[in-house]
C-alpha cells in the first residue's frame, strides 16, 4: 500500500532485494485495487511486528509490469514470501493477520 | 489504563458499519467501531457506483468508501483495527474478543459484518486463485489486456463487472445457469449492448484447468452437454456468504447459512444485539440499504441503552 511504514521495491531492485539473507515478504499491489487497501493497515503493524527478522516489502504491479508477469501475478492483493531469493509460499486476497503470520512463520 | 468498555460497539467498517458510526458519534455516544482493515467492506470491490442517491454522476467504489468514512470521522468516530475472533452475547455486558487475544465489552453491539464473495466449489478453483480465478474485477480486469476471460453469475455483480473487463479484455464470456439474467434492467441493456460480450445460458462450469495459468474451462449445460472454452481468466461472481464465524450464532437464530435475522428496527433475538448491512437476513443488499439499516440500528441501540437497566 501507499505508505511509507513499508518499503517500496521496483522492478530494477527487486532481485537484489529479495536476495537478502533474511526473509522477505513481497506485497503486491496497485491503486486502483480495493482489497489491498484493505490490507494495507495490517501489512504495515506487520512490518513493525517482524522488524529485522522478515523485510516486508510493496511492489506497485502498475509502475513495475515484469515482476508480477515472471511470476504470473493475475489477481492482488498477491503476497509471495521469499527465503534465499526462493519462493516460499504465496497468498491472494483480503486475508486476515493470522493467515499473514501463518504464512510469514514458514520462512522462520 | 486502555478503555476496553464501551456502551456501543459497532462492528465493521463496510456502509452499514460508517453510517452507525456517523450517527453514533453525532448522537454523542460512548462508541467504538471495530474495523478488520481499511473501511469500506465489499463496496471497495465496486468498480463504480451509480446508484447511490446524491451523487448524480456515479463514483468509484473506492471514493464511496472513503467520504463514508470522512463523513464519520468528522463527528469523532473512534476507531480500532483488529480481527474479532469470538463473543460472549448471552449476559450484559457484552463480551468480544480479538485475534490477539484483546477483551472488549459494551452494553449494546451493532454487528456490522458483511459478507464476502461465494466460491463455487470445483476442480481448479482454489489452485488457480490468483493465477487466472479471481473474485474481483475491479482489482484484478486491468491483467487481462486484449484476453478471453469468463464471467460465472447473471446478478447485478457479475453483469455490471462484465461490461468493466470489456474495457480491458477483448472478449468476456458470461456464463449464467438460467436463460435470463437477475440484474437491474439498466445493468442488463449495457451489457447486451456491449459487442465484446457473449452469453452462454441455462450452464454452469464444472472445472478449471491450466498449465502455470488457467488455460480452459469445462462446461455443462442442462440438458447434460458438456463443452470446454478456452479462457485466460475466469470472475467468479454469484452471491456472497455472510462473515459469521465469529458470532454466536445459535443465539442469534442464523439462517441461511449465517445470515441474522432482525425485526424491522434491526433488533436481532438478543436484547441489545442489532444487525445492518449484508449480514442481515434480507432479500435486498445494496448499498443504500446498508447505510439506512446503519442509522436504523444505532436508533435502536440508543433505545435499548436509555430504556434497559443495565
Amino acid at each position: 500500500m501507499a505508505s511509507d511504514k513499508v518499503q517500496a521495491i521496483n522492478d530494477a531492485n527487486f532481485k537484489t532485494t529479495i536476495s537478502a539473507s533474511v526473509p522477505c515478504l513481497v506485497d503486491f499491489w496497485a491503486p486502483w485495487c480495493g482489497p489491498c487497501k484493505a490490507i494495507g493497515p495490517v501489512i504495515e503493524d506487520l512490518a513493525e511486528e517482524y522488524k529485522g527478522k522478515v523485510t516486508i516489502l510493496k511492489m506497485n504491479v502498475d509502475d513495475n509490469p515484469a515482476t508480477p508477469g515472471q511470476f504470473g501475478i493475475r489477481a492482488i492483493p498477491t503476497l509471495i514470501l521469499f527465503k534465499n531469493g526462493e519462493i516460499v509460499d504465496q497468498i491472494t486476497g483480503a486475508v486476515g493477520k493470522k493467515q499473514l503470520v501463518d504464512l510469514i512463520s514458514k520462512a522462520l | 489504563m486502555k478503555k476496553t468498555h464501551f456502551e456501543l460497539i459497532i462492528l465493521g467498517s463496510g456502509p452499514a458499519g460508517l453510517t452507525a458510526g456517523l450517527y453514533a458519534a453525532r448522537a454523542r455516544l460512548d462508541h467504538l467501531l471495530i474495523e478488520k482493515g481499511a473501511a469500506g467492506g465489499q463496496v471497495l470491490l465496486t468498480d463504480w457506483v451509480d446508484n447511490y442517491p446524491g451523487f448524480p454522476d456515479g463514483l468509484s467504489g473506492f471514493e464511496l468508501a472513503e467520504k463514508m468514512e470522512a463523513h464519520a470521522r468528522r463527528f469523532g468516530l473512534n476507531t480500532l483495527t483488529a480481527n474479532v475472533v469470538s463473543m460472549d452475547l448471552s449476559q450484559t455486558p457484552k463480551r468480544l474478543t480479538t485475534e490477539d487475544g484483546e477483551q472488549l465489552s459494551c452494553n449494546a453491539l451493532i454487528i456490522c459484518t458483511g459478507a464476502r464473495p461465494q466460491l463455487l466449489g470445483i476442480p481448479g478453483e482454489v489452485e488457480f486463485t490468483g493465477r487466472g480465478v479471481s473474485y474481483c474485477a475491479t482489482c484484478d480486469a486491468p491483467f487481462y489486456r486484449n484476453m478471453h476471460v469468463a464471467v460465472v453469475g447473471g446478478g447485478n455483480t457479475a453483469v455490471q463487472e462484465a461490461s468493466h473487463l470489456t474495457k480491458f479484455a477483448s472478449r468476456v464470456t458470461l456464463i449464467h445457469r438460467r436463460d435470463a439474467l437477475r440484474a437491474t434492467k439498466i445493468v442488463q441493456e449495457r451489457a447486451f449492448a456491449n459487442d465484446k460480450i457473449d452469453f452462454i445460458w441455462n450452464s454452469h462450469i464444472t472445472a478449471i484447468e491450466g498449465e502455470k495459468g488457467v488455460e480452459r474451462i469445462h462446461i455443462k449445460d442442462n440438458s447434460g452437454k458438456e463443452t470446454s472454452l478456452a479462457v485466460d481468466g475466469v470472475f467468479i461472481l454469484i452471491g456472497v456468504i455472510p462473515n459469521s464465524e465469529m458470532l454466536p450464532l445459535q443465539l442469534l437464530k442464523a439462517e441461511h447459512g449465517g445470515f441474522i435475522p432482525t425485526d424491522n428496527e434491526t433488533r436481532t433475538a438478543i436484547a441489545g444485539v442489532m444487525a445492518a448491512g449484508d449480514i442481515r437476513s434480507k432479500e435486498v443488499r445494496q448499498i443504500v440499504n446498508a447505510a439506512g439499516e446503519g442509522a436504523t440500528a444505532v436508533l435502536a441501540a440508543e433505545h435499548y441503552l436509555n430504556n434497559s437497566t443495565l
